[in-house]
């Protein structure tokens, strides 16, 4: 766990040129940041009419997120507190623009304006007291009470973050639905330790069928995930068509072991290099009652 | 940063009750082409504060644009949806600051990004 950039040092600081350079040449942390970046595109649900819309993108880095946004020709706006990466994203010439601002101080928009918001793995770094002055709670109040203004009616929010714990990830939770906003959490591929994926899927306005999160990648029918957030525990159901299930299979056929059977026994033995004795007539026949 | 950016800005001080527009103190201009794209404009249109683009595109030396806020109707005008993309996304304030109408704190910028961090007693 040592490996959070979170634990280390404040993101104004840890972000610096070196680690900025770093980030943005490493193939690997691009190749996952567009991955990230265009299912939370796709989570967002933009209409499908081909008009471009202004989106928000907070914590921003080096515009990583913000191209994908622009090659899905949609304009964008991006925030970030670490002046080192908006630099980079200044030399990679990105096309939205570019704010230096902390998100924990509250974002300084005009209400209804954004079309929708993305972050990618950002907004756990509210979780933080880096300073003196900073009050987690507090700064996450002023996050998702500012967001929640500057976007329109019924404009949706994305973020993909990496909680540290259940409680950080309910901490999160609770203040954007006290911010006002509907939703909850999804999880891509929960069962997988490496490619599990969280998504914050937020809307604005109260809880209705359309404000319901959108199903999650990678999971099969009847494995819950005993983390999802509130409003997803009434859809699952539990499966017992298979109650009285025998307790072995095998005696359930008749016959025992057929010849078949013991055929691939002797032959995969073989190929262990076992010594086995060579199939004939006799081989799986039952022995006569007088033996 | 271009004046869609300035439009949707607003200063974020504790106390300041209307933080829109910003004034905007030009020190470097520059203008970048960009595609256009009605779509995109009209659906803006709605979102904009006339006024405060009005204003801020005469300060940023682009005098084209009426004051009084248009009809909705002119969004069908090809002649008004180019200068409106002109004004709104082609000039960009690269060097300067934006400074707050009710307490005149200034917020500097530098190559185009503006630095709307807080100090600590402002938040």
């Amino acid at each position: 766990m040592s490996s959070r950039p979170e634990l280390q040092a404040p993101p104004e600081i840890f972000y610096d040129d070196v680690e900025a350079r770093k980030y943005t040449s490493s193939s690997r942390i691009v190749g996952i940041q567009a991955e990230l970046s265009e299912r939370a595109l796709e989570l967002l649900a933009l209409p499908d009419d081909g008009i471009p819309r202004l989106l928000l993108d907070i914590g921003c880095g080096s515009g990583l997120s913000g191209e994908t946004i622009s090659e899905n020709g949609h304009h964008w706006i991006g925030l970030d507190i670490s002046r080192s990466m908006l630099d980079i994203a200044l030399e990679r010439e990105t096309d939205g623009d570019l704010i230096l601002g902390d998100m924990g101080q509250g974002l300084g928009l005009r209400p209804g304006v954004m079309d929708g918001a993305i972050s990618i793995s950002a907004v756990q770094w509210l979780c933080n007291a880096d300073k003196s002055c900073h009050e987690p709670r507090l700064r996450l109040k002023a996050f998702f009470g500012s967001l929640y203004r500057c976007l329109g009616r019924g404009a949706r929010a994305v973020f993909q973050l990496y909680p540290e714990n259940n409680a950080q990830r309910e901490l999160i939770l609770g203040f954007a639905m006290r911010a006002g906003f509907a939703g909850g959490v999804v999880i891509d591929y929960p069962h997988s330790s490496k490619k599990r994926k969280e998504y914050l899927v937020l809307t604005c306005g109260p809880p209705s069928m359309s404000t319901a999160a959108p199903s999650a990648k990678g999971e099969d029918g009847n494995s819950s995930s005993d983390d999802e957030s509130s409003g997803d525990e009434e859809n699952q159901t539990v499966s017992i068509s298979d109650r009285n299930r025998p307790r072995k299979k095998q005696k359930l056929t008749k016959k025992g072991k057929t010849r078949s059977w013991v055929l691939k026994k002797k032959e995969k033995m073989r190929s262990k290099g076992n010594v086995v004795p060579p199939d004939t007539k006799y081989t799986a026949r039952k022995r006569k009652a007088r033996f | 940063m271009r004046l869609l950016t300035h439009n949707m800005l607003a200063s974020n001080i504790k106390g300041v009750t209307n933080g829109f527009p910003l004034r905007i103190e030009p020190e470097k201009i520059i203008e970048k082409p960009v595609d256009f794209n009605p779509d995109f404009l009209k659906n803006m249109f709605s979102k904009i504060d006339w006024k405060a683009l009005a204003d801020a595109s005469k300060i940023m030396g682009y005098a084209e644009l009426p004051d009084e806020v248009p009809e909705q109707t002119v969004v069908e005008s090809d002649e008004f949806l180019r200068k409106f993309h002109h004004a709104l996304l082609e000039v960009h304030l690269e060097e300067g600051a934006l400074v707050c109408p009710e307490t005149g704190r200034r917020f500097p910028v530098n190559k185009g990004i503006p630095n709307m961090l807080l100090h600590e007693d402002e938040v």
